[in-house]
């Protein structure tokens, strides 16, 4: 019973038991009711259709970073600098709609120019740390969390240099962007449901390349056995370098779409670390894209009802952070108690 | 700018060193034993928060680093634990650990936001701190700045000039090695990432009851520093003494951003801030390429006299990590 497709699925139930228990045995100690905090969390996320259009909000970059990480996880690359890549993508759609701000083609157009333009930028980004990687020999990791770092400098410069607010910069970011540059959004509510229709496409896509097409056969090669698969035939650092263009192209999407559809416009924070949080969704789901949807949703509905906590409950926000960290980390550990309790078995 | 200003400038970057120093000297002993300890940013911020918060509450500045110390080795703790007995993977739970200790930090301290705490003070040697240039550079400074210096040399010392420290370099290299000759390459691996865990706790409350003094949540501007800390250890290859270096100039570059901000006032205050970073990228790059096979293939083909240049220069900067980090041992 515990081999197996049920036998995993067993496990990660306890993960998630003993992530709540130790969530709850925190809120204890500072002195607030755990039940009060998830009730409150569950009603902040999906007690009305604002409240869930406000997790889709979060669930499309979510989800669009996770489709891109599944890429680079396959090829074996711990593509960490994926924060920058999203970052990128908003600064490259933020240019072309300065470039376009007083044309006269049709907004369609230009939204979906600008869109394209992020993913570009996301890629070229990404292909930094990939040129580092097979070509310096920098670890991913390291060459990436150096690029965030360079891109959130970027970010500030353009806010507070040549993109300045006319009069005085701030923190609040650029000067918005005309009612005509957005995407369509429902009436009332923040979701634009071509946003949501883009995530979901992209999760899709990457599921299709890996689980039906040589190419992400041979993506999983060099992520399985890189020696093997160059022994092969298979020039690795090329299959390296389309998946981290193929990351970076869909984390520069969700840096479009928090310029296109939410914020219209550049602000500081604008990848608001959804790429740190795309990296534990894929590690969490264990690099399956068919659980990516259902995960990535549940991780945004505890972003989003988490706001709520500071004025109900007087508890800081980041609660969901130690949620998402704690469950995240158990499921690592239940797993390897897994495979050595099978071992011995 | 007259020279007291400039030598009490380089003092504060000795101190604002220290910190880092902790954390990187931590993070070299782990490695040099095997194991990628990646959770230092959220370790830093909670060994921080939580130093400052039992120094706070007990009025006790030691407690409040001991307190930092064991938040630290209970991190690596686990990390031992998850990689080195379940096999899980080290960059995996590391990362993890960086985020969830950060978030931890955020919600735990809360209540601390802003609060005046005790803190550190300067401590003057006596004699010595009257030497002109040095005695304000070395001997004005408070403990744990002091303390940063000797750890540096007690580091490089047990590492590469004792037997225990032969040993901590054969876990990193060929654990197969150290483990015929009779150690338990596992349970020092264990004890090394604790050793190290506890120095990375240590930073969490030299910045925030000594440079740093206080919790500030997300505005303390702590953020980050861990993984600056990391790209650090790398820059040191593995050595305490380079890493210091790499520690300091980073302290430096900090400093001379803030100096020069009214010289570059197009610039803004927040890019010169963070203008370490790409320097990283660009020193990691050095510090790597060296191994990487294409400069090889091109040194090969260049004239004599000038590859005999290149490689040396190449040499000087390049560090291999130990052979064996990242890769679990088994008996078989």
């Amino acid at each position: 019973m515990l081999k197996g497709r049920l036998g995993s699925f067993i496990f990660q139930l306890i993960a998630l038991a003993l992530a709540f228990g130790v969530v709850s045995l925190i809120l204890i100690s500072v002195g607030a009711s755990p039940l009060d905090a998830y009730k409150n969390m569950f009603v902040g996320s999906v007690g009305s259709v604002r409240k869930f259009a406000e997790v889709l909000v979060s669930f499309v970059p979510l989800l669009l970073v996770t489709a891109g990480l599944l890429i680079t996880f396959s090829s074996g690359l711990w593509n960490i600098g994926v924060e920058g890549q999203i970052v990128l993508g908003a600064i490259s759609t933020t240019w072309v709609f300065r470039y376009f701000i007083d044309s006269t083609l049709p907004p369609a157009l230009i939204i979906s120019l600008a869109i394209l333009g992020g993913m570009l930028g996301g890629a070229l980004w990404a292909s930094l740390a990939g040129i580092l990687k097979t070509f310096g020999g920098v670890n991913e990791i390291f060459g990436g969390l150096g690029l965030n770092f360079v891109s959130t400098a970027l970010t500030i410069y353009l806010i507070f240099g040549p993109w300045k607010r006319p009069g005085v910069a701030s923190m609040s970011g650029t000067v918005p962007f005309p009612d005509s540059f957005s995407l369509p959004q429902l009436p009332d509510l923040r979701i634009s449901m071509w946003s949501l229709g883009i995530a979901l496409l992209a999760i899709v896509i990457i599921y299709f390349i890996l689980q039906g097409t040589y190419f992400g056969l041979k993506i999983k090669a060099v992520g399985k056995n890189f020696r093997a698969a160059y022994l092969l035939g298979i020039p690795t650092w090329q299959y390296s370098l389309y998946s981290f263009l193929i990351c970076g192209a869909l984390a520069g999407a969700a840096g479009a779409i928090q310029v296109a559809a939410v914020y219209h416009r550049l602000i500081p924070s604008i990848s608001s670390g959804y790429g740190y949080l795309g990296l534990m969704v894929a590690m969490l789901i264990n690099y399956q894209a068919i659980w990516a949807v259902p995960v990535a949703l549940f991780f945004a509905a505890l972003n989003i009802g988490s706001i709520q906590l500071p004025i109900l409950m007087k508890l800081d926000s980041s609660l969901s952070g130690v949620l998402q960290g704690t469950l995240v980390l158990f499921v690592l550990i239940v797993e390897g108690a897994r495979q050595k309790f099978m071992k011995k078995a | 700018m007259t020279v007291e200003t400039i030598l009490i400038g380089l003092a504060g970057v000795l101190a604002s060193a220290a910190p880092i120093i902790f954390a990187v000297l931590g993070e070299t002993l782990s490695e040099r034993a095997g194991v990628i300890n990646l959770s230092m940013n959220g370790t830093i911020l909670l060994s921080a928060m939580g130093g400052f918060a039992v120094a706070y509450n007990t009025d006790n500045i030691v407690l409040g680093f001991l307190a930092g110390m064991l938040i630290g080795a209970l991190v690596a703790l686990i990390v031992a634990f998850t990689s080195i007995t379940l096999k899980q993977s080290q960059v995996a739970v590391g990362f993890v650990l960086a985020l969830t200790c950060r978030d931890l930090s955020y919600f735990l301290g809360s209540p601390y936001m802003g609060v005046t705490g005790p803190r550190l003070h300067a401590i003057q040697i006596p004699i010595l701190s009257d030497i002109p240039i040095l005695g304000v550079l070395f001997f004005r400074q408070d403990i744990i700045t002091y303390i940063s210096f000797i750890a540096i040399v007690l580091t490089w010392v047990w590492i590469f000039r004792t037997r225990p420290g032969l040993i901590l370099q054969g876990i990193g290299e060929k654990p197969a090695a150290v483990f015929i000759r009779g150690s338990n390459v596992n349970l020092l691996r264990y004890i090394y990432t604790i050793i190290g865990g506890a120095l990375i706790g240590l930073a969490g409350p030299a910045f925030s009851l000594a440079i740093r003094a206080g919790w500030m949540g997300t505005i303390s501007g702590l953020d980050g520093i861990g993984w600056i800390a990391l790209s650090i250890t790398i820059f040191g290859g593995w050595n305490p003494a380079r890493a210091a270096f790499g520690a300091y100039l980073f302290a430096l570059l900090q400093w001379l951003g803030l100096v020069l901000q009214p010289v570059f006032t197009a610039v803004p205050s927040q890019v010169l801030q963070v203008a370490p970073f790409p320097l990283m990228i660009l020193t990691l790059l050095l510090v790597n390429i060296g191994n990487a096979e294409w400069v090889e293939r091109t040194l090969a083909a260049m004239p004599e006299s000038t590859r005999k240049l290149f490689a040396k220069l190449l040499r000087a900067m390049r560090a291999s990590p130990p052979a064996a980090l990242g890769v679990p041992f088994e008996r078989d």
